[in-house]
């Protein structure tokens, strides 16, 4: 249970915003590592069990797979749970993440995105969630901490709904929200426990009724639990664009399902983005657009379940499609890149990559802006190479 | 109008505070768009550190570390020997210096201000290990150099962040200090 918490605007850190929205859907159990590279998330909800708002259990383990350990033995006892992590910790909890997902426990775990070693860096690359991909986990993406917060509630809503029962993983840039303030919007306790509603979890373990899940599973079982897992992925989709509708109608702000498109209408060329240079991008399109040229921005919401069917139909109107990426998967390309052409098969539009940021590197107007000047001429010549390395020394474009 | 502001001082003076402040002052104030970040490098107290805000009366989009301030505010001029705080300033940009001297002593090719925050900060005993906190009396001064960012505002954030008699010596020194500065 929590206190009563009124609505209120804050100037707060994307860290913060992830731990508020937590404190809202009213969790129940909490289990966190905190050591670097975790971030303040949980140090920032450990204040408020400590401060009394809320009577969640805070369970202190001794690593990021204990961490996700926890949090699956306490859901599947009917606890709404909640942890966070970022690169090498979420690297050590891959294992359980299969876990989570095939046991259909809607866990919600933000990861800040952060550098996977070696070397060591801090800053933000989404090279530690994107290989996470294959574990059954829904995965989004943020643009600021405003999304953060509602992504925590969204979050849980999606992921209970019985037609999903789906873990949750929304992703916020390093640094770039982690650790930046600006304005949010939080709702009241009493309006996100209207929206949210009471978990009811689909089966619980109870001392009094004993029972085993997860167990010894012969092959004349598993191939339809794959199935159904890879239908309930699938019913994600209309799950996400349902609850981002009511979220819109409740809370007013409209986050459009799995893309949101900016500018997008009469575009010749569009840039795909994910995480905060989307925010970045959006100036840039403004920019080119007051000078005519006919662009347009998709901001990738959702890389799991992915946004095919949207992505086509957008295709079908555009010349060129750039995809950036804050990833590498090598000898092949971006992840989103290579999610993206596959979404694409058999259309006839150029799919061109763009790197930049990788590390943490700051990315500019000027990059963004040197994205959409190789897609214009794409759109009218056939491109040499599909893979362009912005801003790297060595390496030409 | 977007306005850009880069904050210089040394770790553990409190530059990140001075740009956290700013930005709840300015929503305090009206503001729709407020952001405030640390430069993202490996924190060492003594250390030279930067941190960044962002203020406009319009929502704000762009993500990139400010490259061309309209403001720098440089809380300890030692660090002006081994750093060009200058660096992308804007040709009518401002430089605001904790230092007891006048802005014509300095004979600065930009637009200059400057405020005594050490001593503001003694008088108000702002002081952790003994040492003066310059953080909240540059931002005093600051806002002066703005507009938009109303002085009560500025005050009631700091209150916030810093509880009982920390809060009132803090919201003292700010006052003192938005009075105080010489343009």
């Amino acid at each position: 249970m929590i206190q009563k918490l009124p609505a209120k605007k804050m100037v707060v850190t994307g860290d913060y915003a992830a731990a508020y929205g937590a404190l809202l859907c009213d969790v129940d159990v909490v289990a966190a590592y905190p050591i670097t590279p975790q971030t303040l998330i949980v140090e920032e909800f450990s204040n408020f069990v400590n401060d009394g708002i809320t009577d969640a259990e805070f369970i202190m383990v001794e690593s990021e797979h204990s961490a996700m350990s926890a949090c699956i033995a306490a859901q599947a006892a009917g606890a709404r749970t909640y942890t966070a992590t970022a690169s090498q910790g979420l690297a050590l909890m891959h294992e359980m993440l299969f876990i989570a997902s095939a046991l259909r426990l809607p866990i919600v775990m933000p990861v800040v995105n952060r550098t996977v070693a070696a070397p060591i860096g801090i800053w933000c690359e989404h090279n530690d969630s994107m290989p996470q991909r294959d574990t059954g986990w829904i995965q989004m993406a943020c643009e600021d901490n405003q999304e953060v917060l509602d992504m925590i509630i969204m979050a849980y809503k999606i992921g209970e709904r019985k037609d999903v029962l789906l873990p949750v993983m929304p992703c916020l840039d390093a640094f770039i929200l982690s650790h930046t303030v600006e304005p949010v919007d939080a709702p009241s306790s009493d309006e996100v426990a209207d929206f949210i509603g009471k978990y009811e979890p689909h089966a619980m373990l109870d001392p009094d009724n004993p029972m085993a899940i997860g167990t010894f599973t012969p092959p004349e079982y598993i191939q339809e639990l794959r199935y159904q897992n890879h239908v309930a992925m699938e019913n994600a989709k209309k799950a996400i664009k349902e609850v981002t509708k009511e979220f819109a109608d409740e809370f007013g702000r409209d986050y459009h399902g799995l893309i949101e498109e900016y500018k997008c209408d009469d575009a010749e060329v569009v840039l795909i983005t994910v995480g905060t240079v989307t925010g970045t991008a959006r100036e840039v399109v403004d920019k080119l657009r007051q000078q005519g040229k006919k662009v347009g921005l998709i901001k990738l919401r959702f890389y799991r379940p992915f946004p095919r069917e949207e992505l086509r139909s957008i295709a079908e109107n555009v010349e060129a499609i750039g995809v950036y990426d804050r990833a590498i998967s090598y000898g092949s390309g971006g992840p989103l890149f290579i999610e993206t052409r596959n979404a694409l098969y058999g259309m006839d539009v150029p799919v061109l990559n763009f790197l930049a940021g990788l590390g943490g590197r700051d990315v500019v107007t000027g990059d963004v802006e040197k994205m959409y000047e190789i897609l214009m001429k794409a759109k009218d010549s056939k491109p040499d190479k599909e893979i362009y390395w912005i801003g790297t020394r060595g390496v030409s474009i | 109008m977007l306005k850009e502001i880069i904050f210089y001082g040394r770790g553990g003076q409190g530059a990140v505070t001075a740009a956290n402040l700013l930005a709840s002052a300015a929503l305090k104030s009206g503001n729709k768009g407020v952001q405030a970040f640390p430069f993202f490098g490996a924190e060492r107290r003594g250390a030279p550190v930067k941190a960044f805000a962002r203020i406009s009366n319009e929502e704000i989009f762009l993500r990139s570390q400010i490259r061309e301030p309209d403001i720098v505010v440089v809380l300890d001029t030692g660090i002006m020997d081994v750093i060009d705080v200058t660096q992308g300033l804007k040709e009518n940009g401002t430089i605001l210096l904790n230092t007891p001297r006048n802005p014509s002593e300095l004979s600065l090719p930009y637009k200059t201000a400057t405020v005594d925050a050490t001593t503001i900060a003694i008088e108000n005993e702002i002081l952790v290990g003994g040492i003066p906190v310059v953080n909240t009396p540059m931002v005093g001064a600051l806002i002066r150099l703005l507009d938009g960012v109303k002085l009560e505002a500025l005050q009631e954030a700091v209150m916030e962040r810093f509880k009982g008699r920390a809060g009132e010596k803090n919201a003292n020194a700010v006052k003192v200090a938005y009075e105080k500065v010489k343009l």
